[in-house]
């Protein structure tokens, strides 16, 4: 029995200030049969928090498919894992580090990287890539280039250093953001299959060993007081909360871990993130149905005078907690120290299943360990479609007067062309070294990250890869959660199929506004459904994700952002496919068909400042026999270039084939669309394709195969962009509305 | 023909550096920075990234490392030494290259392909004819090249400079061509003996072309040449 240190009448004071609701106080007292100790309190206040129990959820997260023919590992561990062939295995998850970044740019994104990483290599894999999804308010307040370019240069600064590739992402800049970014951080790990590792504890009379940094009072309920809360005209005050991020020490912790591991030397590994060791011990025990027993006094502390509840909860980064047999201990040790880093006993597991705190001899927590871990109250909030959806659904785009020459589409394509949505990522991803580990095939600025399958560190390489992308329109969840969600998981399958890759499961990172409110809870809900419907038609299981709620910022959701990160796999790496047109006289064609549909598009918000009308619709089914086709036919290798239409619509894709292959088209869409629909429209479905004119009928044919239009609408060549009655533009017009939009906007020029 | 690749706490290329070399047919081992024994290797690598993760200043910390007399003593001897990026860095640290690598101008971290011009010098590790144009992607936060006046007139007279930032023709833009800042577009440079070479570019990246290309295989290939007839 721990020594009470709080009265029956304080206790639920300071619990309810530490985040808990008072029915949620009851329940700890309930499970302990007394009042609980500060210690414990802390414990719960972080376990049962929004953040690390997902107790708002929960529910709504059962809808996702998890299971399927490639899942090793799905949703519940550190990260989901995928068998890719051969015994290779990638492991891979998302997650969000949005409060803390809105306080501290360069931190928050670099700890954010930091934590993913350290997620991947707990299930025992070599990080071999990661990938990040950005939301930020305009770049016309100052404060927003600062949050953007703090953030960037902190995943930069953060992977650079660790060797692992930021290979992809994406971000958009949307007023909905101004008061909370989200920084989404992915990142994949590759083992081979018997590799896998569990974040478990087990064995009674095992010890529990702590490895890498010291302990502090940084990040100190970060999980409560950021995560899962909204922020108010008081989160500056809340920067002590943010952790700081030493990557060096991460890239040892990664090398000592991966060797550890393969050298059979740990019982079990868990990563000390969000609610530091109250979580990962407690996970682990409650994994393992054991008990485990913790000094605080064995913990190196780099601060004076910490009190236990300090060290249980401090999001101190850069440590792992190894569950060693005493007969390894010394070996434990040896190769830590080899790596320069700490590794201390701190406690022992136990056959009593409670998880017991001491700080020296004094008892000051104890508690059934599964309790914190799984205990925690599921809800199921109220939900209510908010009142604004009639309003903005009602809007009809045609009712506004659009331009129809080619001098007013001209502009109109350069101006949706230079938009920060659009425009070259090229400022952002040089900052990323994308290419260490030399398994990038594909750099960023295409559809999509290829990379190949391989450990070139243990001289293993395959002809196998992978391709991976991230997506999500907010602006289309904005209008539409149900629709905006399933866009968000076609576009990355589109995306990855237009690199040759057949989807096999995708991660998330779910966020959203505080749940508590009715409206809010109605678009997670909505959102949700949509994800897991896309999922389903799809065959593709959610493997691992993220829940982030309470993105307000003075009561003011932001628009509910289902990110999707989407990996397929390529049989043969070298028969992948890129965007960039390749060779003068190549056909044109596009598959699938423009439908009017300018609901929620770029060219409406650039040039009429409107975000209204509903997004494009989805056909799911025509959405997979598209992926199907694609991945057919860049496997037979007629296919010379691939480019999704997405934002722009064929006007910008047509554009971004050009830029990026150096060659003009001269294309004549038809149809009897309005102009402005014909060229900005946002239908989904549509991909567009080169191939050598002799290989037109061989595509047209496999295109019939699975049901999907195919038309040629042009050829590659010259230094123009000519679009029949729409378009005339010399490539480097394009060109110069295209590449320099971000960096101009970051030094504040417009 | 063994290459030695160093691995410093925080050296992120030594895979990529082993990688490329046996890509191209040779044999390479690591050597961990603690130890001081180089018996068995033909040249010696100090592969990229953030030794001691870079703290102080880059290299700093590194130089100190153990096995670094050795690599000093091997370089004394005529051994080959090539130091890139990261390892570049710890080079001019470890004084056997002239000059230092300051932040970039623009204060970013560069990740991107560059033009490099072969120039006319003594170094061993390149048989390029001068004017040659290679493309090697940089990969740094600090490669600005620095010299004083004095030293930067005694390596172009000795032909110390291996390597210069260029546009894809070959050319040099106004107002220079490195993406970084570097003094006179220096890229890489050599020591007087021409054994010791110094390169902020990653050469290692592009000798698989799986990813990356084939520029970078004549920086690994040209020096195997030499140590094998040399026999």
């Amino acid at each position: 029995m721990p020594i009470p240190d709080l009265s029956p009448e304080l206790a639920p004071q300071i619990a309810v200030e530490l985040g808990l609701k008072l029915e949620e106080y009851e329940k700890v007292v309930e499970i302990l049969g007394r009042t609980p100790t500060v210690t414990e309190l802390y414990m719960y206040s972080l376990m049962w928090s929004e953040h690390c129990s997902y107790k708002h959820s929960k529910k709504a997260l059962g809808m996702f498919p998890t299971t399927g023919e490639h899942v090793l590992q799905g949703p519940g561990e550190n990260a989901g894992v995928i068998g890719v062939g051969d015994g290779w295995a990638v492991a891979f998850k998302m997650e969000s580090h949005n409060h803390p970044s809105a306080i501290e740019p360069y931190q928050g994104a670099a700890t954010g990287v930091g934590g993913i990483i350290r997620d991947i290599f707990t299930m025992g894999a070599r990080p071999i890539a990661s990938l990040n999804s950005l939301r930020f308010g305009t770049l016309d307040n100052p404060r927003q280039r600062y949050l953007f370019e703090g953030a960037v240069a902190g995943i930069g600064g953060y992977g650079n250093c660790l060797g692992v590739p930021t290979v992809g992402g994406e971000v958009y800049f949307e007023e909905a953001y101004e008061g909370n970014c989200l920084i989404n951080a992915m990142a994949i790990g590759l083992m081979r299959e018997e590799d896998i590792t569990r974040a478990v504890a087990a064995g009674p009379g095992n010890l529990v060993v702590l490895i890498g940094s010291t302990t502090g009072r940084d990040g100190i309920g970060g999980a409560s007081t950021l995560a899962s809360q909204e922020f108010d005209e008081k989160a500056e005050d809340k920067r002590p909360s943010v952790q700081v991020g030493d990557p060096f020490e991460e890239k040892l912790l990664i090398e000592a871990c991966l060797e550890l591991l393969d050298r059979k030397l740990l019982v079990g590994l868990g990563d000390l993130g969000a609610a530091g060791l109250t979580s990962s011990a407690s996970e682990m025990a409650s994994r393992g149905g054991v008990g485990l027993d913790i000094d605080v006094t064995k913990i190196p502390a780099r601060e004076e005078a910490m009190r236990a509840f300090e060290y249980m909860v401090s999001e101190s980064q850069e440590r792992m907690l190894a569950v060693v047999t005493p007969e390894n201990l010394e070996e434990v040790h040896a190769v830590c120290e080899r790596w320069g880093l700490r590794s201390t006993v701190i406690g022992e597991v136990t056959d009593t299943g409670r998880f017991v705190v001491r700080e020296g001899e004094a008892v000051v927590a104890d508690m059934p360990a599964a309790t914190l871990a799984h205990d925690a109250p599921v809800y199921h909030p109220a939900k209510e479609r908010p009142a604004y959806l009639d309003e903005v659904q009602a809007f009809d785009p045609m009712t506004l007067e659009h331009p129809d020459t080619v001098e007013g589409l001209n502009n109109a394509l350069l101006r949706v062309l230079a938009s920060p949505n659009i425009c070259s990522r090229r400022w952002i991803w040089e900052q990323y070294d994308h290419q260490v580990m030399l398994n990038t095939v594909v750099v960023p600025g295409s559809d999509a990250a290829v990379l190949r399958i391989g450990d070139t560190g243990r001289g293993e390489t395959t002809e196998r890869g992978i391709a991976v992308s991230s997506d999500c329109n907010g602006r289309y969840c904005y209008l539409d959660p149900y629709a905006g969600a399933q866009i968000a998981f076609v576009e990355a399958a589109r995306n990855v199929a237009c690199s040759g890759g057949r989807a096999a499961a995708i991660t998330d990172c779910l966020n959203f506004g505080n749940p508590e409110k009715p409206e809010v809870f109605w678009t997670f809900y909505e959102g949700v459904r949509g994800l897991s419907d896309a999922c389903v038609a799809f065959g593709v299981p959610v493997i691992s994700g993220n829940v982030s709620f309470y993105n307000e910022s003075f009561g003011s959701p932001i628009y509910p952002t289902p990110t999707v990160g989407l990996v397929g796999v390529l049989e043969d790496v070298s028969a992948h496919c890129t965007m960039d047109f390749k060779h003068e006289g190549d056909a044109i064609v596009l598959l699938g068909r423009t439908k009017n549909e300018l609901g929620g598009s770029e060219y409406l918000k650039v040039v009429h400042g409107m975000v209204a009308g509903r997004p494009p619709r989805v056909d799911l089914v025509d959405e997979r026999l598209l992926s199907e086709l694609l991945v057919t036919a860049i496997g037979s290798g007629i296919v010379h270039s691939a480019h999704d239409c997405s934002e722009g619509g064929l006007g910008v894709a047509l554009a971004e084939s050009c830029i990026a292959g150096g060659l003009g088209a001269t294309v004549d869409l038809g149809g009897t669309l309005p102009p402005v629909a014909a060229l900005l429209s946002e239908t989904q479905g549509r991909v567009v394709l080169t191939v050598a004119p002799e290989h037109y009928d061989a595509l047209k044919m496999l295109a019939a195969t699975h049901a999907t239009p195919c038309t040629q609408i042009g050829a590659v060549g010259g230094d123009r962009l000519r679009i029949e009655g729409l378009v005339d533009l010399a490539l480097d017009e394009l060109r110069e509305a295209f590449e320099p939009t971000l960096e101009r906007l970051v030094h504040g020029q417009t | 023909m063994r290459f030695g690749v160093v691995r410093f706490p925080g050296s992120n290329c030594e895979q990529d550096v082993v990688h490329a070399v046996q890509h191209l047919g040779f044999d390479a081992g690591y050597i961990w920075h603690g130890d001081t024994d180089l018996a068995g290797y033909d040249a010696i690598v100090l592969p990229g990234g953030f030794s001691y993760g870079d703290y102080i200043r880059c290299g700093a910390v590194a130089r100190f490392s153990p096995v670094m007399a050795e690599v000093v003593r091997f370089a004394e001897r005529g051994g080959p030494v090539i130091g890139i990026c990261n390892g570049f860095q710890i080079l001019t640290e470890a004084h056997l290259l002239p000059g230092a690598l300051l932040r970039n101008t623009g204060l970013k971290f560069v990740c991107k392909p560059a033009s490099l011009r072969v120039e006319e010098s003594v170094c061993q590790w390149l048989d390029l004819p001068p004017g040659t144009v290679v493309s090697v992607p940089v990969n740094h936060n600090e490669g600005n090249f620095i010299c004083d006046d004095e030293t930067l007139e005694r390596i172009r007279g000795n032909g110390q400079v291996v390597l210069r930032y260029c546009e894809p023709d070959g050319t040099t833009a106004d107002g220079g061509s490195a993406p970084n800042g570097a003094l006179d577009d220096i890229a890489g440079i050599t020591n007087e003996r021409g054994n010791v070479f110094g390169l902020m570019p990653h050469p290692e990246r592009v000798v698989d072309p799986v990813s990356g290309g084939t520029d970078g295989q004549e920086f690994f290939s040209a020096i195997a040449e030499r140590v094998v007839n040399a026999g």
